[in-house]
């Protein structure tokens, strides 16, 4: 019963494993008290959801689920009331409940009744004098006012919650929100590391210590150093607009990523190619978020040749906007785009460029292969194994990037 | 002894939630707790720890912080410079070993709360460290040569922000539950627990205001339980009444101590620009 949830789940694609199946089934065996469906729903969302953004599909495969159990316990009701009812219910009913049961006709004639209308009804149903459901006053269901019948949920609670709460969808928005899955990405990223001992010694050192004591005959003579951290400073360009809006989804990964992954980083924002002005501030709402603009002489002077530079875009564009001045297809620019690029690769010593676009299509298009011939094949697709090479290339810039 | 948690005088907590917490007890695995700032993830240790009278262990998690720091440390540079000194403490490895929150909840006399305060603050791979240590309660201590394992496995809860992703292999091994912000219901008794004398007018009253400010879709940080919380004791305590709170609609006015609400400039701003164009954001 519990299995055929299970592949339901995994069919939606939420990430449930065995082992997390195996937990569920101990939690229903321990004596938590899982009495109810809403019970079993609050458990097996514990156990087998771990990320916010899956809780609304599972939501939804839960009522899926749910309906289909629904529709085979009403097939499997037996013919007549089960043993353990009756013995139930006479010791908990009293006799005023007794006598008004007799007048429904007794306990077997409602059992009857009930088995007729599970077949009979198929949908939820609130109010009214017959159907099960909730409020009402039919002898079926919970909360209702008719004097005897069956309670149809265990948990004895009456405070409105019978509505199934799956089915509130109450976690719509966080399966909207883009929770991006970053963690792959600053793996990679994590291989730029330039680890420098700078700032206060917190470090005993042991090889100068050792040395030290020893000059002192033997009198220890601590020595500290300064901690190694990762010191790297990065420059990032991103190209945003036109060709690049495809992209988005993948750069904004690449953005949240590096965004925590180094201590000095820099983002600026340019269109297609670098011309003489770049943009700190991305909205995107055109005009209005370009305001910021930064002169990139300004850039190449704030930021020493330290700086190691990630060029993020397609370089997909027509190539007179890299080779001719005025080739700009946005403003009037007096020096061509392969100018300013040349600028920074003479400042930078350490630069790649990461293009979204797949790797096996760069030949088709110009632009793609003067940029990669203009970075000496130091553009790398952005792909995890892209991103890992292009991070290795940033420390040694004997790694490129050969393929077709 | 109770056995099983169901919220307390001071803590409302939903049934999904107490399901959560009885199951992580029940099956001794640690319980990842998620949701909005200021919905009560790090208290729920501590009103669990209070409801079942078990010890309780918080473990602060810092950017800085490694796992190392929760099991234990050596303190290798006052043992060199005892030697020095010919202390006769120096054989005894023990005297220079300092324990961790992990390994004083691991030796408690009886079941312990562990709290593992936002785990994600810490560096990405924090959590694959305390895989072993988490699953099956026991870890090596290199120094005295031996195992230390839990003497009774403690109830272990850990809250994240989502700062950073958790790894998958440590997420397997937790229960989860994401603490969703409070309806009006909810918070209408989470309030009254507070403050079990508020008048029922000014409590709706303040109610109205704090969920239409959190309707205010531009807002860049909606204001929480907690901040409610301080809200109304503010009122409380300076003499507001639900007259007061009334007359705000008609003249246009942000409600008294918005600052405990709104922590950010630009809400306040963007706030009172709503009011004065006369459309009320609630």
């Amino acid at each position: 019963m519990f299995l055929t949830f299970f592949l339901l789940l995994r069919q939606h694609g939420i990430p449930v494993t065995l082992s997390e199946y195996l937990t569920l089934l101990d939690a229903l065996r321990s004596a938590i008290g899982v009495t109810s469906v809403t019970d079993f729903y609050a458990l097996s969302k514990a156990t087998l959801v771990k990320h916010e953004q899956h809780l609304d599909l599972f939501d939804r495969v839960f009522g899926e689920w749910y309906n289909g159990v629904e529709q085979q316990l009403r097939e499997e009701l037996p013919e007549i009331p089960p043993d353990w009812l009756k013995e139930a219910l006479n010791r908990q009913l009293t006799d005023d409940e007794q006598a008004a049961l007799t007048g429904m006709g007794g306990l077997d004639e409602l059992w009857e009744k009930l088995r007729a209308l599970l077949l009979e009804q198929d949908e939820r149903h609130e109010g009214g004098n017959k159907w099960i459901g909730t409020g009402g006053t039919s002898p079926f269901g919970i909360q209702g006012q008719a004097q005897e019948g069956f309670r149809m949920d265990k948990t004895g609670k009456r405070n409105g919650n019978a509505v199934k709460i799956w089915e509130q969808r109450a976690y719509r928005n966080y399966a909207d929100d883009v929770e991006l899955s970053t963690r792959n990405m600053k793996m990679a990223l994590r291989r730029l590391r330039i680890l420098t001992r700078e700032g206060i010694d917190n470090e005993l050192d042991i090889d100068r210590t050792i040395t030290e004591t020893s000059r002192q005959g033997g009198l220890l003579d601590i020595q500290l150093r300064p901690s190694r951290k990762n010191q790297v400073k990065v420059l990032m360009l991103f190209d945003v607009g036109g060709s690049m809006d495809g992209h988005i989804e993948l750069c904004n990964q690449l953005f949240s990523a590096a965004r925590y992954q180094f201590k000095h980083l820099e983002f600026l924002y340019f269109h297609n190619c670098i011309y003489e002005s770049l943009w700190q501030n991305n909205q995107s709402e055109r005009g209005d978020g370009r305001r910021d603009r930064v002169p990139t002489r300004d850039v190449l002077n704030t930021y020493n040749r330290e700086y190691k530079v990630i060029i993020v875009g397609d370089a997909s564009m027509a190539s007179y906007e890299i080779t001719h001045a005025r080739g700009s297809v946005e403003h009037y620019n007096e020096e061509a785009g392969i100018v300013w690029l040349d600028r920074f690769k003479a400042q930078y010593p350490h630069l790649v460029w990461l293009n979204p676009e797949i790797a096996g299509y760069w030949k088709y298009t110009h632009s793609i292969q003067l940029l990669r011939e203009w970075c000496g094949n130091r553009m790398f697709p952005l792909t995890l194994n892209g991103i890992e090479q292009a991070m290795r290339c940033l420390k040694n810039p004997k790694i490129t990037f050969d393929g077709n | 002894m109770k056995e099983h948690f169901s919220g307390t005088n001071q803590y409302v907590a939903t049934r999904e939630l107490s399901i959560a917490v009885n199951a992580a007890i029940a099956l001794q695995k640690p319980l990842l707790i998620k949701g909005e700032p200021g919905t009560g993830k790090t208290l729920l240790a501590y009103e669990i720890a209070g409801a079942l009278q078990k010890k309780l262990f918080t473990w602060h998690v810092k950017s800085t912080t490694t796992a190392q720091q929760g099991l234990y440390e050596y303190d290798a540079v006052s043992r060199l410079r005892d030697s020095q000194l010919g202390d006769g403490r120096i054989g005894d490895l023990d005297s220079y070993i300092k324990k961790g929150k992990l390994w004083e909840a691991f030796d408690a006399d009886e079941q312990a709360v562990l709290l593992i305060d936002e785990i994600d603050k810490a560096d990405i791979e924090f959590p694959n460290d305390l895989l072993q240590e988490l699953d099956r309660m026991e870890f090596y201590c290199y120094e005295l040569r031996r195992t230390i394992s839990a003497r009774h496995r403690p109830i272990v809860i850990i809250t994240s922000n989502n700062e950073k992703e958790l790894p998958d292999a440590f997420l397997r091994r937790c229960f989860f539950h994401y603490i969703r912000f409070p309806d009006k219901d909810t918070m209408e008794q989470i309030v009254k627990v507070h403050f079990p004398v508020l008048p029922q007018e000014l409590m709706t009253k303040a109610l109205s205001v704090f969920f239409s400010i959190r309707d205010v879709k531009a807002l860049k940080k909606k204001p929480s339980t907690s901040e409610l919380i301080d809200w109304i004791r503010l009122l409380l305590v300076s003499g507001v009444t639900e007259e007061d709170l009334t007359d705000l609609e008609a003249l246009n006015e942000l409600p008294p101590y918005i600052g405990s609400l709104l922590k950010n400039e630009q809400d306040t701003v963007l706030l009172t620009a709503l009011k004065q164009k006369g459309k009320r954001p609630y």
